[in-house]
């Protein structure tokens, strides 16, 4: 790892530094010139040349980088492409829609419309059901979109973070799916089984099933560190060990409900749920005020802090971090730790919540594994996974008035979701669509394939 | 270019020569311009393009696949089939290739040798046995020495001249001017993407290294005579293994004072590289002191090791030196991210390390955009200043550089030698690894020579270059037979 020994051929080494000189030929073009008038001309006259331009006004700017391939852009094409995609499958799965296609050629106009309302129509619902419904009468119903789409979204956040984070730091962290299960497990068993004071009883339920989180977390991050275990297969396989822990515990006296013959707990006691924020008739409850705030903090931790100081440069280069006196051996557990821990929180807010309020086999639904699509979307960027998590938070939100007002199945929205990430994860493709300039999405993507 | 001429392409990092061997070579597609073969303008759309006009290419990192044999290489990308079902590969044709190839230009190798088996020379020599199969005139080596030892070296340049005798044109593109000079018919010089004059071989360094950077640089070390002042770091019977648990340091006894350059020059690979991550931490030592400034110093952290006033540059850089995505300010700060004024508990301070990053940048004359850019896309002699600038900006009892100046142009090097003795000169004990023997004997007031993990013998920089050489195959002077168990020249053979 550290011997560069050409005369034994040092074999570890020579796709490394393929690999480098692949990435070094893709900037050759444009940085060698650039970096040679540095070379030779003092300090003065390399600012001329930006001086002598005309400044170009504020409005073409904001033209020239929104057409540029930057981050947001892509996203947000994606999004249309991938609506344009749902919105043939949407034709395509509908009998009626389709059978006018048959005589498409006498009477185009009849196949046109009735594409058109069926899509306009389900994207409709999709937007009704998400954000707001301009039908809507009263405080309830106006703000209910809203309160569903948020009450969908804080759990995504923190498994989003999650998986962001262990990113940063160079691991994949396919593990989140069981760290929440684990979290969630503790959060409730905390939830009814101990008598405490309202507030206290709360905290001590989320500290419970983030320290849950974290220690499964923790197991994937000490094995990497201490034996070089891969983190993806150890936490593929934790997730089976807490799913099935779930199950099995279920069942159990003194956590299945006494009531009920099914596989379902005791419900948390009121005292350690969380409140909700806009009275009872809506769903939308503190998590998502934790969910902000745990967003900060991990900004604040990767950007502002040593420790994500740390973190990234050990995610980069794992080398010259350790050459630099960074402990890679101890970024790794505590990255997986905490990543752990986000995940674990994000479990708790599913039955803490106003989602469940006992354990059921699928209490926590998929929060893991859309973590990391929400993580892959935000472009393993704290704010970016916000605004991910709120969009699948949205579409889940929105996908349920879909089905139910345009009979167009879940699944479609589970295909939608698929989609904009296939076509977030593929930048190439979308620029290439697009013709977008080559900017920033290129390297975004480098760093996004590194975690493997 | 001539038939049968071994053209030099000479410039610093970044000149463009690089860039220009891979629009010949069909990598790249030229903007303006063309290309004549035989007088003919020849359109590239790929490297097979390049290769079906008789052009070859021997890039600066190899491509070869690490895990198959050097027959299935050469054949990888003309795999040759036989049977009446078309897809059983030709493995015999494929080493018998590689075997007439071989004999024909004296270059041997073994067509079932497993290419990661093989050390970096052998893996070039397959290289060009691979351009020369597919039947090329021309042949483009790119920095092909960068990775060598001093004695592949003079194997490669010996293999280029019977290739020269065979009648192939060769495009030599380096910016190691006695390599230049002892093979070149014809030197051409490129700087900032133009051809700035083209010199025969008989031009003087100098001369050379003049047109390379557009200005005189001085390719000796001024210096005062070292006042060596109280040993800082005492090394007595170190032992270490390398990765493959294979000793690679085996008892060696060092010393370094304050205030005076240790050169230790040796080929690669003969235990400088664990040598120097033992004393930094990042190797077990098995036996052995290690101490710094009277304090034992084995089995710290490499933190408390660079703490204790350590500084360290890294022989690979892009390795273990830059993290290349970070920027140029936090890559200025690294290893001190977390002292102040950097860092104050878990918070990071940015005003500071911009700050800081400004004035190193002045100081250390490094060429970037800001300090915000990454890393990654600076020159190669900028990076490896950002490396120095970081290591020499607090307070040094040790300073440690091993191949400070590799893969680094001659305007960089010079302001990095004048840097490590400015460090000598206020009392920093100096240790340089390096394997360019100018490079040692430029800048040591004493020369440690190793060979096979051992302190083969230490000599002042008046010793002729050729007892030095004689020192790293092996030889000493007293002996005047190779010590040790065997030749130094096996390792090659």
């Amino acid at each position: 790892m550290t011997n560069p020994n050409p005369v034994s051929g040092s074999p570890d080494k020579e796709p490394a530094t393929e690999a480098q000189e692949a990435r070094g030929e893709a900037r050759a073009t444009p940085t060698a010139p650039a970096g040679d008038t540095e070379r030779q001309v003092p300090a003065t006259a390399t600012k001329q040349p930006a001086a002598g331009e005309p400044r170009p006004s504020l409005g073409k700017l904001f033209l020239d980088n929104l057409w540029a391939a930057n981050t947001v852009t892509v996203t947000v094409l994606a999004v249309v492409l991938a609506m344009l995609v749902g919105a043939v499958l949407i034709i395509v799965s509908d009998p009626e829609v389709l059978a006018t296609y048959s005589y498409i050629t006498a009477r185009p106009a009849d196949a046109l419309n009735a594409s058109w309302t069926v899509v306009s129509e389900a994207y409709a619902n999709l937007f009704k059901g998400a954000i707001f419904d301009p039908d809507a009468v009263g405080f309830t119903a106006v703000m209910g979109p809203i309160s569903e789409t948020l009450t969908y979204t804080a759990p995504l956040v923190f498994t989003g973070l999650s998986v962001a984070l262990a990113f940063r730091g160079g691991l994949f962290n396919i593990g989140a799916q069981g760290q929440a299960t684990i979290g969630v497990i503790l959060a409730a068993v905390a939830g009814f089984a101990l008598p405490l004071p309202p507030g206290v009883h709360l905290l001590v339920a989320l500290i419970a099933g983030a320290l849950g989180g974290a220690l499964w977390g923790f197991i994937p991050g000490i094995l990497k560190a201490r034996t070089g275990a891969h983190e993806v297969i150890n936490t593929i396989m934790l997730n089976y060990v807490a799913i099935y822990f779930l199950s099995w515990i279920i069942i159990q006296g003194g956590v299945q409900n006494p009531d009920r013959a099914d596989a379902i707990s005791k419900p948390v006691d009121s005292s350690a749920q969380l409140p909700r924020l806009l009275g009872d008739n809506l769903r939308v409850h503190a998590g998502i005020l934790l969910a902000v705030l745990a967003t900060w903090f991990i900004a604040w931790l990767l950007n502002r802090s040593t420790l994500g100081f740390e973190l990234r440069a050990v995610g980069e280069n794992p080398d010259a971090a350790r050459t630099a006196g960074i402990s890679v051996t101890k970024t790794y557990v505590l990255v997986m730790a905490t990543a752990g821990l986000l995940a674990g929180l994000g479990g708790s807010n599913m039955v803490l919540g106003s989602t469940a309020n006992a354990l059921t086999p699928l209490v926590i639904a998929q929060i893991g594994f859309d973590g990391i699509l929400v993580a892959l979307l935000g472009r393993v960027r704290p704010w970016g996974v916000l605004l991910a998590a709120l969009l699948f938070g949205a579409l889940q939100a929105g996908g349920n008035r879909m089905q139910s007002y345009s009979g167009i199945s879940l699944e479609l929205v589970t295909v939608l979701q698929a989609l904009i990430v296939i076509f977030i994860a593929a930048p190439a493709l979308v620029k290439a669509i697009f013709q977008l300039r080559a900017a920033r999405a290129a390297r975004l993507q480098t760093s996004l394939a590194k975690g493997w | 270019m001539e038939p049968g001429e071994i053209h030099a392409l000479l410039g610093e990092n970044g000149a463009g020569k690089s860039t220009l061997m891979n629009v010949l070579y069909g990598l790249y597609q030229p903007d303006e311009g063309e290309i004549l073969v035989d007088g003919k303008p020849l359109k590239l759309k790929g490297p097979s393009d390049a290769i079906a006009a008789g052009i070859g290419m021997v890039h600066q990192h190899f491509m070869l696949v690490p895990v198959f044999t050097v027959a299935e290489n050469v054949m990888l990308g003309a795999e040759q089939v036989r049977g009446p079902f078309a897809g059983i590969l030709d493995r015999r044709r494929a080493r018998r290739e590689v075997a007439e190839v071989s004999e024909r230009y004296n270059l041997r190798v073994d067509p079932d040798a497993v290419i990661e088996d093989l050390p970096v020379g052998i893996q070039q020599r397959v290289e060009i046995v691979k351009a020369l199969t597919r039947d090329v005139d021309l042949l483009i080596l790119d920095e092909p020495t960068a990775v060598l030892t001093p004695q592949e070296t003079e194997e490669l340049l010996t293999v280029m001249r019977s290739l020269k005798a065979a009648g192939k044109s060769i495009v030599f593109i380096t910016h190691k001017l006695g390599e230049v000079k002892a093979i070149a018919d014809r030197i051409t010089v490129i700087r900032r993407g133009k051809t700035v004059g083209t010199a025969e071989p008989s031009a003087s360094r100098d001369e050379l290294a003049a047109l390379m950077v557009g200005r005189s640089v001085r390719l000796t070390v001024d210096k005062k005579p070292a006042e060596p002042g109280k040993p800082i770091l005492e090394i007595a019977g170190l032992v270490v293994d390398d990765d493959r648990q294979v000793r690679a340091v085996d008892g060696i006894d060092l010393t370094v004072r304050a205030g005076e350059v240790l050169g230790v020059a040796g080929v690669q690979g003969n235990g400088q590289t664990e040598l120097i991550e033992a004393i930094m931490g990042l190797r077990p030592t098995l036996a052995g002191t290690v101490s710094l400034d009277g304090e034992v110093v084995n089995g710290w952290s490499t933190k408390k090791v660079l703490r204790a006033g350590v500084g360290y540059v890294p022989e690979d850089r892009s390795v273990d030196g830059l993290v290349k995505e970070f920027s140029v300010a936090e890559n200025l700060v690294l290893d001190i991210y977390d002292r102040p004024p950097f860092g104050k508990g878990l918070s990071l301070k940015p005003d500071a390390i911009g700050k800081s990053a400004k004035e190193r940048i002045e100081q250390f004359d490094i060429r970037t955009s800001s300090a915000d850019a990454a890393v990654g896309t600076l020159s190669g002699g900028n990076q490896q200043k950002v490396i120095v600038a970081r290591e020499l900006s607090r307070p040094l009892k040790l300073f440690i550089a091993a191949q400070p100046t590799r893969g680094v142009d001659v305007g960089s090097i010079e302001f990095i030698h004048s840097r490590v003795i400015r460090e000598r000169d206020i009392g920093t004990a100096v240790m340089v690894v390096s394997s360019e023997l100018d490079e040692v004997i430029g800048l040591a007031d004493r020369i440690a020579v190793m060979y096979r993990g051992r302190i083969i013998g230490i000599v002042g920089p008046d010793t002729p270059r050729e007892e030095i050489g004689l020192l790293m195959a092996g030889i000493t002077p007293d002996t005047a037979t190779p010590t040790a168990d065997s030749p130094a020249n096996e390792d090659e053979a």
